[in-house]
């Protein structure tokens, strides 16, 4: 039985209770399935589902009209997979695929963790749809919820011997920290019913207790000089550490985050420290332990304060580590140098050191849809059908066709070309960098728009970069509907954090490889003004730049921002 | 009569003395006697309520009276009775008026004067409150009625081809059994009184000769209490103001169906959940203009129609039935063209394909496929004149005060190369929210909620169907009813055409409603459809039946009633394990009764 948590002065949230009262898990999620009255679940049952990797969302375009036309909001429910290190098979991407058309809103959207996610699906689909993905070897348990999330690595398919390892590792950790409860195959599966059997209720969730965790824990594996996964914005970043093409170990960071609430000093994003090093032998029983760690401290009664960069700050990182070498038995040695050189996806193709190629695609805010002449849905398909390697999501949105023959190449590119997938070809650089929350019409959190909002922010974006020649300037550009930071909004270069309908938080002065965060430069303002602030500075950058100088450098070298005082970047650890 | 029901009463303030007086009094009564003493002691109540003297009925023997026998489902016919009665009786003769399931059947062989107004609905059947007499008539059991002098007055509408069916069978079925006819059959079609009004003063007369003796002035008994005491009528209308008018069904949906609300602010206008309003239309005007084009005339030229001078275009708009086609518009349009084809669409023959062409087309269908040399006064002539349509009230007084909802399905179709459109419905969905509709009030008796509030209810209504089933809702919540409340509810999809879906959400929250079984024939890969969910649920529902729940199903009369009926008679079977000709017999009964209640359409 885990410890409980030692630091609890005041109430626990509402929230633990109910995880607490849920049988691991169960609550009524599958009498609220059953109800025919109401295409929703209830709010407990919607908080216990997202353990199961969804949750209830509405059409919020729809919210209005539905109310007066006294019909309740126009529910459905997105569904997450987990898919650690966002490998998929071309098998598996037919199914999928099927299931956007079949079950969900026709598209399949590659999320900022690689993986995929699908809007749209009624209450009577949700249960034959994870059987279609659990039938094609995938899950969804634990793609959301208070438990450690789907586990993502470097999407980095050259050095494949290394990225073999990475993935391994990834795999490991997502399957071994997934929760054990027999709720998902019960519910989902028409597994066996193991209600009832009290005598096994320890067996079955040895690392989660049954309150879980206080809040999600995302853990990330990044493989130098590649930062594509965001490495500092992980509860859980390890930094791979290969010497004369051997994985010797992981540097290990802790306490990044990008969640916030506007106008609440006390949340903010932070980066995660790094604490040490460790072998691969280690890695397991560290990560383990820094989650039950997490478990034990983390604050229960209010959310806003449960995620481990909280812990962190109010316990002390000395402490954390402390503990954390107490629990091992045994203390880390010090981190090892690494260097990133940025936390972008290289699109195009690419030869790996076996001779196989990759081609990474830009997929604009992730969504595979057949729009017009981009029809991008189909292109994967027909991918799939003809593809013999697997493909690769990455965190920024993209999608790698991985391990192609060099005869193949001509075909695969006819595919591609065919469907309007080619875009990667004649990008500028900021459209390239570009990553957007799904914010409205489907996410409740959304104040304002992102995805949505994207085509059409990004060609007047272009236009001001084209009138200062920086067309091809490759530069972070981020959007989010809200604070919370789904979309890494707090390390670009440029950001868009959305507080209410056509208004944002400008945000500006994020370095190019995720290792500082970026400053608020405009509050609560509109395109226009968001425009009219960004073209002195590009004309600034455009006439001052040093060669190479990325954009958030440039406007903290220049004095455009301030150096930042407090919350400092994360160590980079040179040799 | 059962005993613990006398203990009931009694705990209700009649003393003991009295109460085995009336159980002596009513001994050896029928069910259907017993109903008929109880919607007496009704009338009696209501009148008593109103201050008025206590009316006792005077039974006159049989042979000096009129009895006016009435089977209504929309209310028609039972108008046209009470206006008889009425008229009667302001001449002096004397005279029972009765609703055909208050009539007591054995006393048939002894009527020696018998006057029966009927509708037809349907493919031919008779009122819910006439099945059993009209059964009884046609039956073997019927006795031989030589003594016997009838008249009978079928309505129907002539847009059914088995129009005045059950009239007809009656009237034959009459002088089979030795009765004579005082007057001609008579077959009044949707403009009720342009047949019923002179049909009346002949048969009225005829009857005044054959009784002859002036003898007491009787009274009328009306069954029931007038609910409401306005001015406003079916020929005076009140013209009400419209608060909202809200489409209820999702963007995504293939129909359009409006929740209407009305002000009855003082229109001194009164309603029970059961009753109906009927709206006065008009026709859109788009299909008048399109007429005018068929036929090229100018809207504006004058034609006299019954000595009315109003222009081609008003005629059109606001007089005649041009949204629905019937028999006499095809005859005329065979005769003014000459085309035989239409003749011979007319024959018996052909019955099958009329129905089918009453049922798809609209006249400006034929029009233009039919050209005809009209004249604008013949063709006025051979339309029917505009008629109200009739909505089932969709809220509770007691709820809502002073306005009436409705729930309006909004006919608007593509067929034959254009736009197909109802009168009523589509006036309805072009009424801005300040908009005013012609209106009144036609009280539905037979669909009534139980008098006793502990009795359970089971409502089946799909579609628009629902919309009496609100009111039913809203008013036993409203009164405290503690019965329970079952609603069978269907449409084509769970998305967009859940009527009411936040509503009955809420009423099962607040306990007001107890069960909803949904049924979304569009939803799955088979189609589920109410009378599906009514098997799935049999047992319950058969044990809520046994524990003396009402029955009430309202909706599309040309399926949905017969399927769910069907469906009614499989459950009895099953779960009361009775032959199907015992369940059919139950639920006949209960028909009778008036704990099944239908308003179908």
């Amino acid at each position: 039985m885990p410890a409980t948590c030692t630091d609890m002065t005041t109430t626990l949230s509402d929230f633990e209770r109910i995880k607490a009262d849920s049988n691991y898990l169960r609550g009524t999620i599958a009498e609220g399935l059953a109800d025919p009255v109401t295409g929703a679940i209830s709010d407990d049952d919607n908080k216990l589902l997202k353990f199961h990797g969804s949750y209830l969302q509405d059409d919020r375009d729809l919210r209005e009209e539905r109310r007066r036309q006294k019909l309740e909001p126009a529910y459905a429910f997105m569904l997450r997979a987990r898919l650690p290190s966002g490998v998929v098979t071309p098998a598996q991407w037919l199914v999928f695929d099927c299931i956007a058309r079949e079950y969900a809103n026709g598209t399949l959207r590659i999320t900022t963790r690689q993986t995929f996610q699908w809007h749209g699906i009624i209450k009577r689909q949700l249960k034959p749809t994870i059987a279609a993905i659990h039938a094609a070897l995938a899950s969804t348990i634990a793609a959301c919820g208070d438990v450690v999330r789907n586990v993502v690595s470097t999407a980095n398919p050259i050095e494949s011997a290394a990225h073999a390892e990475a993935y391994a590792w990834a795999t490991r950790l997502s399957a071994e920290l997934a929760p054990k409860t027999a709720a998902y195959h019960e519910i989902w599966l028409d597994g066996e019913q193991l209600v009832g059997k009290a005598d096994r209720v320890e067996e079955r969730e040895p690392l989660y207790g049954t309150t879980y965790l206080p809040r999600k824990f995302k853990i990330g594996l990044a493989i130098p000089p590649l930062n594509d996964i965001d490495v500092f914005a992980q509860d859980l970043g390890l930094i791979a550490i290969i010497e004369q093409d051997v994985l010797r170990g992981f540097n290990v960071a802790v306490g990044g985050g990008m969640g916030a609430t506007h106008g609440d000093p006390t949340t903010y994003p932070r980066l995660a420290s790094v604490i040490g090093f460790v072998t691969p032998e280690q890695l397991f029983a560290v990560a383990e332990t820094a989650v039950s760690i997490q478990r034990d401290w983390g604050n229960r009664s209010e959310r806003k304060h449960a995620r481990l960069k909280y812990t962190l700050d109010h316990r002390g990182l000395d402490a954390f580590k402390t503990e954390l070498e107490s629990r091992l038995g045994f203390t880390l040695e010090p981190a090892r140098a690494h260097r990133f050189e940025h936390n972008g996806d290289r699109y195009g193709w690419v030869e790996g050191h076996d001779g196989r190629w990759h081609l990474t695609l830009h997929i604009e805010s992730g969504r595979l849809a057949d729009v017009g002449e981009r029809r991008w849905l189909t292109g994967l398909r027909e991918l799939a059908q003809v593809h013999d390697g697997d493909f690769r999501m990455t965190c920024n949105q993209n999608v790698i066709v991985a391990d192609v023959a060099a005869a193949d190449r001509a075909h695969i590119d006819a595919i591609v070309h065919e469907h309007g997938l080619d875009g990667y070809l004649q990008q500028s650089g900021i459209r390239r960098h570009a990553l957007a929350c799904v914010a409205l019409p489907t996410c409740g959190l959304a104040m304002a728009e992102s995805e949505r909002y994207l085509p059409g922010l990004l060609p007047k974006l272009e236009q001001l970069l084209d009138h200062h020649g920086l067309a091809d300037a490759p530069i972070l550009l981020r959007l989010s509907g809200c604070p919370n930071g789904c979309s890494r909004p707090y390390l670009g270069e440029i950001a868009l954090v959305g507080r209410g309908p056509g208004r944002y938080d400008l945000r500006l002065g994020a370095d190019f490889s995720g290792q500082r965060l970026n400053q608020i430069y405009r509050e609560n303002v509109d395109e226009a003004a968001i425009l009219s602030a960004l073209d002195p500075l590009f004309a600034h950058y455009a006439n001052e730049r040093a060669f190479g100088e990325g954009f958030g450098d440039f406007l903290l070298r220049s004095g455009e921002l301030a150096t930042p005082v407090s919350r400092q970047i994360a160590v980079q650890v040179l040799a | 009569m059962n005993s613990a029901v006398m203990s009931n009463i009694s705990a209700s303030g009649v003393d003991a003395e009295k109460l085995a007086q009336l159980a002596q009094g009513m001994e050896g009564l029928t069910a259907a006697q017993l109903y008929w003493v109880a919607a007496w002691s009704a009338a009696q109540a209501a009148q008593a309520q109103r201050g008025s003297p206590a009316s006792v009925v005077v039974a006159a023997s049989a042979v000096d009276r009129l009895t006016i026998l009435y089977g209504s489902q929309t209310g028609n016919a039972k108008r046209i009775a009470e206006q008889l009665a009425r008229r009667s009786e302001a001449a002096g003769g004397p005279v029972r008026l009765l609703r055909a399931d208050a009539y007591p059947q054995r006393e048939l062989a002894q009527e020696s004067h018998l006057l029966l107004v009927i509708s037809t609905q349907g493919d031919g059947e008779p009122p819910d409150d006439a099945r059993g007499l009209f059964e009884f008539i046609a039956g073997k059991r019927a006795p031989k009625l030589p003594s016997l002098r009838f008249a009978v007055l079928g309505l129907g509408d002539s847009s059914y081809p088995q129009f005045c069916v059950i009239g007809r069978q009656l009237d034959q079925r009459l002088a089979e059994l030795g009765g004579t006819r005082f007057a001609p059959l008579g077959e009044a079609d949707v403009e009720v009184e342009a047949v019923a009004t002179p049909w009346a003063e002949h048969a009225l007369e005829q009857a005044r000769e054959l009784l002859k003796q002036p003898g007491q002035p009787a009274r009328v008994v009306a069954l029931h209490a007038v609910p409401s005491r306005s001015s406003h009528s079916r020929e005076q209308p009140f013209t009400a103001n419209v608060l909202a008018n809200q489409c209820i069904v999702a963007s995504g949906s293939l129909r359009d169906v409006r929740h209407v609300e009305l002000s009855l602010e003082g229109s001194g206008l009164r309603y029970e959940p059961g009753d109906a309003v009927g709206v006065w239309p008009c026709n859109p005007p788009v299909l008048v203009e399109q007429w005018l084009d068929a036929l090229q005339f100018d809207g504006a030229q004058e034609v006299t129609h019954q000595g009315r001078p109003l222009p081609l275009r008003q005629w059109l708009g606001r007089e005649r039935e041009i949204t629905r086609l019937h028999r006499g518009f095809i005859a005329a349009l065979a005769a003014a063209g000459s085309h035989d084809e239409l003749t011979q669409l007319l024959q018996p023959e052909q019955s099958a394909r009329l129905a089918a062409i009453l049922t798809s087309d609209q006249p400006i269908d034929l029009l233009r496929r039919y050209p005809a040399a009209w004249q604008p006064q013949a063709l006025v002539a051979a339309l029917r004149p505009l008629s109200p349509r009739l909505y089932s009230i969709a809220s509770s007084p007691k709820a809502v005060g002073e306005e009436v909802h409705l729930t309006v399905a909004v006919v608007d179709y593509e067929a034959h190369g254009g736009t197909h459109w109802g009168a009523a419905s589509s006036l309805l969905a072009a009424t801005d929210e300040d908009g005013r509709l012609q209106i009144f009030i036609e009280p539905n008796e037979r669909f009534r909620l139980p008098g006793d509030a502990s009795r359970d209810i089971i409502m089946i209504g799909p579609g628009t169907g629902v919309a009496p089933f609100r009111a039913f809702v809203q008013e036993r919540r409203e009164s405290a009813a503690s019965g329970r409340n079952w609603l069978f509810f269907g449409n084509r999809h769970f998305a967009n055409d859940f009527l009411y879906q936040v509503e009955w959400q809420q009423a099962l929250k607040d306990g007001s409603l107890h069960r909803l079984d949904l049924a979304f024939s569009r939803d799955g890969s088979r189609k589920i459809y109410v009378q599906d969910r009514l098997r799935e649920h049999g047992a319950e529902l058969y044990a809520w039946l046994q524990n003396g729940a009402h029955l009430y199903v309202c909706g599309d009369s040309a399926h949905m009633a017969k399927d769910v009926h069907a469906a009614l008679i499989e459950v009895i079977t099953t779960h009361g394990k009775q032959s199907p000709d015992d369940a059919k017999a139950w639920l006949n009964e209960l028909l009778q009764q008036g704990r099944y209640a239908r308003d179908v359409y």
